[in-house]
């Protein structure tokens, strides 16, 4: 190849653009770029629907023995908040920025399969909207699942959850691990088989590579869930006998295997998380990523450990003493890839020229939030500290510094970071100050009390408390941190309101970037590239930019 | 600098699908071995199933997949009407299975033997129920090609298009040599 590539599609395929127009054209898209806006939409109204039943269960705990809201109210809530952060919020997120820009950053045309794009967009929708359904039914027999985001049996059984709720939280559930099953395969398939003419492997920016091992993951695990699934749902509907003790089924069963999806669900919500840190990082840094193979090869160590982990999550259900040994010690193992990458991120920073954008702020802030949430994990691989804290606010703490502290800061940068590229303009940098402090104080303010409040003994998912001395004071701070927080949001919504009006026109590569979403014009063209530069290196923006001193002469040189 | 050929995607897509479905059909057999080994009153593999009568019909689906890897092999020569020749077999020999495994819940209903009986009931029908669903799947799909080689528009087929469901066809196939395996070959050596 001389200079420049075509992509796959623009030579081979038959590949027709259709230039329909207005809101038909989103309904029947298979382009990328819109479908990715399109689960980035979708999922933040889920996350603004989730974000208010956390507000109203926040203000049925800031002062005790509260009534307002009920037992069974309070129970749906925290089973639809949990449900919705998960599956229709935090890894449609991940998907969608996969989505819009994996193809963009390999140098491709589209997806591989871009009519199943569009299937796994909407499968997911739907699946979100049967599982909102259940509350239609609340005037009927029960309403919402109450049943917390996994679902224990037996109390999931109908012996105990006699009404329909379950029965839409599995069929949603199924929709949406559809949608979510396809989306990981079409991701990976682009990946393997559709990168631009040298984009090797090795040259992939790390967000690709995150996304190639978080679709594995998802390729495994989603079909154990949808297994899972199907055995409960026969037990509720034919009668079956899986997870039901009375008739010799077991409850254990179940655990394993929600568990054995759940786990390593966490870390499909994660690692695109981490391949986002990993883009921001550097660019701000002014330098490559720091041990770029590290970092992807420990990613696979994740991946694969991750398989490994799940009955951490059952130490209180008894399995025997060899059993929590090779759990806990496998659990503890995880975190060393993980200690690696946020080496890894620190060291990239280490005398670089850094940048404190917004979306900087919240690189770095991730590092730290993360890191706690980390440790805290690891305090829990502990068998003993986990009988202790298992099932109290601590653990409460603990998965959202990891999820909140950990994905969401990314998300967040990842939204400064990459807006300009799909509107064309700059998200404002004043407004995203207000939106970052705002968000840091609220997250922390929320949920660092709640280790306390943990270790003090308070349970979690139980609609209210007795006057305990200190309690009605940490709860009271958790609730004013959460509407800080839902500040926060605001802010971000309005910034974004103004940035599409008026923000700064943002040009091909505002942030002077180096992979190869940034060499086309913001937003892209439907056909994403006229022609793909070079590919020679891990930065081809660098190289094309510095001819003479491009990544492959500093390799040289260093020998 | 000569780039190396990308790997099919179409192949790519299908055989990432086909190993989700291998860990689907994994869970439901590690959950039937599972219960197996804490074996209840009422029926069970070894007192309710009749494995000759199950390894006719097993013997025709192991048969389909020759079949189908010879349809491949004369679609990649241009030999049309071995195609069809072969297609039709091969579909014939899906709905002999299909027929059999009809017959055989027929049988077992007939005897009160349902998935709400007892565990072994949840999780026989469980795993040969998916399993038939994909078989029936499988039967669609191959409908459809010989429909189309039937009326003579093959070349619209892209190979890798045809491979995919012949990969499919073989995938339906070795899950059906497992389960027959632990359902069926095992309460004999036990």
């Amino acid at each position: 190849m001389k200079d420049a590539a075509v992509p796959e599609a623009l030579s081979g395929e038959s590949f027709e653009l259709e230039a329909s127009e207005g809101w038909l054209s989103w309904v029947s898209s298979v382009d990328h770029k819109q479908l990715g806006i399109m689960y980035l939409l979708g999922a933040f109204v889920f996350f603004l629907v989730a974000g208010v039943l956390a507000l109203l269960m926040r203000i049925q705990l800031a002062v005790p023995n509260n009534n307002f809201l009920s037992p069974q109210v309070y129970n749906q809530f925290f089973t639809m908040h949990g449900t919705t952060m998960i599956f229709l919020v935090v890894v449609p997120l991940l998907v969608g920025f996969a989505t819009y820009m994996v193809p963009l950053m390999i140098g491709a045309r589209d997806m591989a399969f871009p009519r199943l794009n569009a299937l796994s967009f909407w499968v997911q929708i739907f699946g979100g909207i049967m599982l909102y359904f259940s509350f239609a039914t609340s005037g009927i027999n029960g309403g919402a699942p109450e049943v917390g985001w996994f679902a224990y049996a037996p109390l999931s059984e109908t012996a105990y959850s006699y009404g329909p709720g379950v029965n839409y939280w599995i069929l949603g559930l199924l929709g949406i691990g559809v949608g979510t099953l396809t989306a990981g395969i079409n991701l990976m398939a682009t990946i393997i088989s559709m990168r631009a003419p040298g984009m090797s492997i090795r040259r992939l920016p790390l967000f690709v590579w995150m996304t190639l091992i978080t679709g594995f993951l998802i390729v495994v695990v989603m079909p154990i869930l949808n297994a899972g699934l199907v055995m409960l749902l026969a037990d509720r509907l034919l009668n079956a006998h899986f997870f039901r003790a009375d008739t010799g089924g077991s409850a254990v069963l179940w655990q394993h295997v929600f568990w054995a999806f759940g786990h390593p669900e966490v870390y499909i919500m994660v690692l695109p998380a981490f391949g986002i840190i990993s883009e921001v990082i550097p660019v701000f840094s002014g330098k490559p990523i720091y041990g770029y193979d590290f970092v992807a090869a420990s990613t696979l160590a994740i991946a694969f450990l991750s398989l490994t982990v799940w009955a951490h999550h059952m130490f209180a259900v008894g399995l025997g003493h060899p059993f929590d040994l090779f759990f806990a010690i496998c659990s503890m193992a995880i975190s060393v890839p993980t200690g690696i990458k946020i080496f890894n991120w620190t060291a990239t920073m280490y005398q670089g020229r850094v940048r404190f954008t917004t979306a900087m702020l919240f690189a770095v802030a991730f590092l730290l939030m993360f890191t706690i949430g980390g440790l805290s994990g690891i305090a829990f691989a502990v068998v003993p500290i986990d009988w202790q804290l298992t099932d109290s606010y601590f653990v409460v703490a603990h998965f959202h510094y990891v999820l909140f502290g950990g994905t969401a800061l990314a998300l967040f940068a990842g939204v400064y970071y990459w807006f300009p590229k799909i509107t064309g303009r700059m998200l404002d940098e004043r407004w995203g100050k207000v939106n970052f402090w705002l968000t840091f104080i609220g997250f922390n303010l929320t949920f660092m009390i709640q280790h306390v409040l943990g270790m003090l003994g308070m349970p979690r998912r139980v609609f209210t408390y007795p006057a305990l001395p200190g309690w009605e004071a940490m709860n009271m701070i958790s609730t004013i941190g959460a509407f800080v927080l839902a500040f926060a949001v605001l802010t971000l919504m309005i910034n974004i309101a103004i940035s599409l009006r008026s923000g700064k026109i943002a040009g091909d590569n505002p942030w002077d970037a180096w992979t190869l979403e940034w060499a086309t014009t913001s937003p892209p063209p439907p056909e994403n590239f006229t022609r793909v530069p070079p590919i020679r290196g891990r930065r081809p923006l660098w190289d094309l930019a510095h001819p003479d001193r491009t990544d492959e002469m500093i390799t040289k040189l260093a020998g | 600098m000569i780039e190396k050929t990308m790997p099919d995607k179409t192949k790519v897509g299908v055989g990432l699908f086909l190993f989700s479905e291998a860990w689907f059909f994994l869970i439901l057999l590690i959950t039937y071995a599972f219960f197996r080994s804490r074996p209840a009153d009422g029926p069970s593999a070894a007192n309710s199933l009749n494995v000759m009568h199950t390894l006719v019909f097993s013997i025709c689906l192991f048969l389909s997949s020759a079949t189908i890897h010879l349809a491949a092999r004369s679609f990649r020569m241009g030999d049309r009407s071995g195609v069809s020749r072969w297609l039709a077999l091969t579909v014939a020999l899906g709905a002999i299975f299909l027929f059999g495994q009809t017959r055989e819940y027929l049988g077992l209903f007939a005897h009160s033997v349902t998935i709400s009986t007892n565990l072994f009931g949840s999780t026989f029908f469980t795993l040969t129920g998916f399993h038939g669903l994909h078989v029936l799947m499988g039967l669609v799909a191959l409908g459809a090609l010989l429909g189309i080689a039937i009326s003579g528009r093959l070349g619209a087929i892209k190979p890798s298009g045809f491979e995919s469901v012949a990969m499919y066809w073989h995938f339906v196939d070795a899950v059906w040599v497992v389960i027959f395996t632990v359902v069926y070959l095992w309460p004999l050596i036990a």
